[in-house]
């Protein structure tokens, strides 16, 4: 078990991962930042391909900022067919305007996967293929951010069997892509990607997935205020029971807190109103990819090898099957005793480090 | 004769083209194509039937819920399982806040602006705006000073380009509002946009997020406990009454007298628009329980040829009365594609026969859509909240019927102004108001539970797979906020093995079936005036009207060529 630790070469190894899966040299950091440095309002298209619009309708239920004050004073969304009041070849003016306007300056956000299979007829927009599409809107674009578990991993098409041959935007263009996962992402978090890099004009440090560390470098699990009673073994058996009621751990009932990297039960949704746990029902991991296929999503989870909070996405395989009672509670064990482990070892990474 | 392409149609979910004929400025045939397909039905098959609502749920982030719903009723009435009635409750409270934050959000940020000129907003005089919205609402917010907030925050805007608004047809002949009333509908466009993400709180209080809160094959996934800080309790509830509030107030100050307001100077576009004349609701809102749709508030029901005298029963069991055919779609059925089918029996085989993209039209195409058309007893149906008044309407239920005659003595006209485009949005608004109406009431109920301790939010009879017998099947009605959707399932050996979904903007958005009947886009389009062939904004008020979701109406496709009813998962 010690084996599947990190080591510095594996932390070595990452990091190249990362800079290879997204895309990013120091020429993309460099490129984006100076993107910003001037006074104008940074000009943004955001694009729909296979999607259901609830990556758009997150973004409006933003609290900080609200997406008003956003619209109009941060950013200048010239394109995105959800409130767009143009239709037709006016709307796609606005598309070619600012492509041909802002080139090398403006940012894509994309919502949605990427049908590829039989020539992309699966998606098409004024005629042609959302690959087309993405293509010629990508080449001249600063950054791209792909929203929700659609443009950063596939999400529901790309589940099996996967009919439409639907792709994440990261496989597809030779950008820098920001991948913020989730079914969809909080609305919060989406802001804070936004402003991250409209307004600092910085990147986010990302993970070997592309995801913003800021948001998705923490397990559900482990900033679950739930957890005390999972490392009690105080468990929900059935929903609604006794221990439903008083706000149990959910893991028996398929809760994938343990190998879901996301802000949930920090940020929580909707301005910190609640978040999928704490309203009763475990979390089904929206924002890892392939997490329709996980499994059935009322099936608990095998025990993990063991890793405690200190762990990263980079390092922890998701491991999914039915578990044994004996298995959950091993795990409880485990966790424990791997966290002392892991603190060491982390603390050993960063004086080699510095 | 000229053909207008409107592609991308926006302000909608989804990817909707209309390709229309216009001759001496006026629209004599037109042609709806769904241009995305994802293919959910197939990645459903197989996989455990108490999933299916988190699929589900995710055709559509926009009427967000509504699936889930509908796919919890259609695994329960496959397995036998009757919800506690508390579940029922807050399944209720869930879906009326669904209509309320739905319906506004389509009057102001999807629909408004083919009505409001925001350019003309500039123009308006401030205090004479307040002064007009005095005299049809209570709003406190509306005064001059607020209003000339609003001016100077547009013109700011207007001045570093205008982002959202860009290219939009401003100055158009078509728009008929005098500056101030623009201003007042642009102010409100702006405060619906930081008001619809408090009344989603609502969802986020039962389920945990919104979009896409949690939903639960036996009941909701939330416990109630009022000695429990982790659980539903009082400060929870108290939040929710709070939401409920707040939400009361802006659909009574402001939705709906900007929808009177802005109608006031549209009456023409009740004489546009009508398209079909028969109209089909499900029914929605139980008060005794899912399994007897006598109690529900909406009833269900069918209309043929506007008679309001008689209301035809639904059976969506009986393989002669909803069927689907794909004789204009990107499909082939085995025994012909003049063929209508089942939803128990529907076949998936797609076969995209279009242009090959990219492409300018789709004229001279047979098949040129990815929606299926669905009929009723071989006629099409318009659905959505005008179906829904007109059934309840005909059905003798007077709370409706006080509502839609006071509205429309307010209005001025009569019943047949209903059957148009400014029906359709006038009948939107109505909805909203009973959706809010009752949503206050499902809370009062709940609150009535929760003081005689009937708690109970899970009946975890069935929930094993091994409770269930070999082979089920069940249909899971609902009337989502764009309409009658409904889930048909077949089980087996516990796993989905078949899963079809006949949702709103199919019946309403499709392509004309084999006997050239035109579904609703096609037939209101029909006699519609468009003054400015570059510039059609009247397809878009027609269009908007039905406010279209094409990632729920396009989900089909089996790349095997699979009948779907045959796939076996032994």
């Amino acid at each position: 078990m010690q084996q599947k630790g990190y080591s510095r070469r594996d932390f070595l190894q990452f990091c190249a991962a990362a800079a290879t899966v997204a895309g990013f040299g120091q020429t993309g950091v460099a490129q984006v930042v100076s993107a910003f440095e001037k006074k104008d309002k940074p000009a943004v298209v955001w694009l729909h391909f296979q999607e259901c619009t609830c990556c758009s309708e997150s973004f409006l239920r933003a609290s900080h900022p609200i997406v008003l004050d956003v619209l109009l004073d941060v950013l200048n969304l010239n394109y995105t067919e959800t409130l767009m009041a143009a239709s037709g070849f006016q709307a796609e003016k606005c598309l070619t305007d600012t492509i041909a306007n802002n080139k090398g300056k403006y940012i894509v956000l994309v919502e949605g996967a990427v049908p590829t299979k039989d020539d992309g007829v699966y998606c098409m927009i004024g005629g042609k293929t959302a690959e087309s599409i993405l293509q010629t809107v990508a080449k001249d674009a600063a950054a791209i951010v792909a929203w929700g578990s659609c443009a950063s991993n596939g999400c529901v098409q790309a589940a099996k069997p996967n009919p439409t041959g639907a792709t994440p935007i990261y496989k597809l263009v030779d950008k820098p892509v920001i991948n913020v996962p989730g079914c969809p992402p909080i609305a919060d978090v989406m802001m804070g990607v936004v402003t991250h890099l409209l307004v600092l004009g910085q990147l986010p440090a990302l993970d070997s997935q592309g995801r913003p560390k800021e948001f998705y470098g923490r397990r559900v699990h482990d900033t679950c205020y739930r957890r005390p009673n999972y490392d009690a073994g105080l468990f929900v058996e059935s929903f609604d029971d006794e221990n439903a009621r008083k706000g149990y751990c959910l893991y028996k009932m398929g809760c994938r807190g343990p190998v879901t990297y996301n802000a949930c039960s920090v940020i929580k949704w909707n301005e910190g109103t609640s978040y999928p746990i704490q309203s009763g029902h475990g979390c089904i991991g929206c924002s890892e990819e392939g997490f329709w296929d996980n499994g059935p999503f009322y099936q608990h989870l095998a025990s993990f090898p063991g890793f405690g909070i200190e762990s990263t996405a980079d390092t922890v395989g998701t491991v999914v099957g039915v578990a044994t009672l004996a298995g959950v509670a091993a795990h409880a064990v485990v966790t424990n005793i791997r966290k002392h482990q892991v603190i060491a070892e982390v603390h050993a990474e960063d004086l080699k480090e510095s | 004769m000229t053909r207008i392409v409107v592609d991308p149609v926006t302000r909608i979910e989804g990817h909707l083209r209309i390709e229309a004929v216009v001759e001496n400025g006026v629209i004599t045939d037109a042609f709806s194509a769904g241009t995305m397909v994802r293919g959910l039905e197939k990645i459903l098959m197989g996989r455990d039937p108490r999933d299916a609502w988190a699929i589900t749920e995710r055709v559509c982030g926009v009427c967000t819920t509504v699936h889930a719903l509908a796919s919890v009723r259609a695994v329960e009435n496959a397995l036998g399982i009757t919800i506690p009635p508390t579940a029922e409750i807050i399944r209720s409270i869930m879906m009326t806040t669904q209509y309320v934050q739905d319906h506004v959000i389509h009057f102001y940020h999807l629909h408004a602006l083919d009505w409001v000129d925001i350019v003309n907003a500039l123009k308006a005089d401030p205090k004479k705006a307040a002064e007009i919205a005095a005299t049809f609402s209570k709003w406190d917010k509306n005064t001059p000073t607020y209003f000339a907030e609003v001016q100077d925050k547009i013109k700011a805007f207007a001045a570093s380009g205008l982002g959202i608004f860009a290219n939009g047809y401003w100055g158009h002949p078509a728009y008929k509002l005098p500056p101030e009333v623009n201003l007042i509908a642009v102010a409100h466009y702006l405060d619906a946009l930081s008001w619809q993400k408090e009344i989603c709180k609502i969802h986020t209080v039962f389920g945990g997020k919104n979009p896409h809160p949690n939903y639960l094959v036996g009941g909701v996934p939330c416990s109630i406990n009022m000695n429990e800080v982790a659980a539903i309790n009082s400060e929870r509830l108290n939040l929710v009454k709070r939401l409920i509030d707040q939400a009361d107030e802006f659909v009574s100050e402001v939705y709906i007298p900007d929808l009177l307001a802005v109608a006031g100077f549209y009456k023409d576009w009740a004489g546009y628009g009508g398209g079909l004349s028969n109209y089909l609701s499900y029914g929605e809102f139980p008060t005794k329980g899912y399994n007897q749709p006598d109690s529900f508030k909406y009833p269900r029901g069918v209309i043929l040829n506007r008679d309001l005298s008689v209301v035809h029963p639904v059976n969506a069991t009986d393989s002669q009365e909803i069927q689907e055919y794909i004789a204009h779609s990107w499909y082939t059925y085995d025994k012909g594609d003049s063929e209508g089918l089942h939803p128990w029996a529907g076949e998936t085989q797609i076969k995209y026969t279009g242009p090959k993209p990219p492409f300018e039209t789709l004229a001279g195409f047979d098949k040129y859509s990815f929606l299926k058309t669905p009929r009723w007893k071989e006629q099409p149906m318009e659905v959505g909240p005008l179906a829904r008044l007109l059934v309840a309407f005909a059905s003798g239920r007077t709370d409706v019927q006080d509502l839609v005659k006071d509205t429309l003595g307010k209005l001025g006209v009569g019943v047949p102004a209903l059957f148009s485009t400014l029906g359709r949005t006038a009948a939107r608004g109505l909805d909203a108001a009973l959706a809010m109406k009752w949503l206050k009431e499902y809370y009062d109920l709940l609150m009535v539970q929760v003081k005689i301790n009937e708690v109970s939010t899970f009946n975890g009879e069935f929930w094993e797979p091994k409770s269930w017998p070999k082979d089920a099947e069940g249909v899971g009605l609902t009337e989502a906020p764009r309409g009658a959707l409904a889930h048909w399932i077949k089980i087996h050996n516990g796993a989905i093995e078949n899963y079809q979904l006949v949702v709103p903007t199919t019946w309403n958005g499709s392509p004309r079936d084999a006997k050239g009947q035109r579904s609703s886009f096609e037939q209101a389009l029909i006699g519609t005036p468009v003054a400015k062939i570059d510039e059609p904004v009247e397809i878009l008020r027609t269009i908007h009207s039905f406010d279209p979701c094409l990632a729920c109406a396009v989900h089909l496709y089996d790349p095997q060529g699979r009948h779907i009813a045959q796939v076996s998962f032994e």
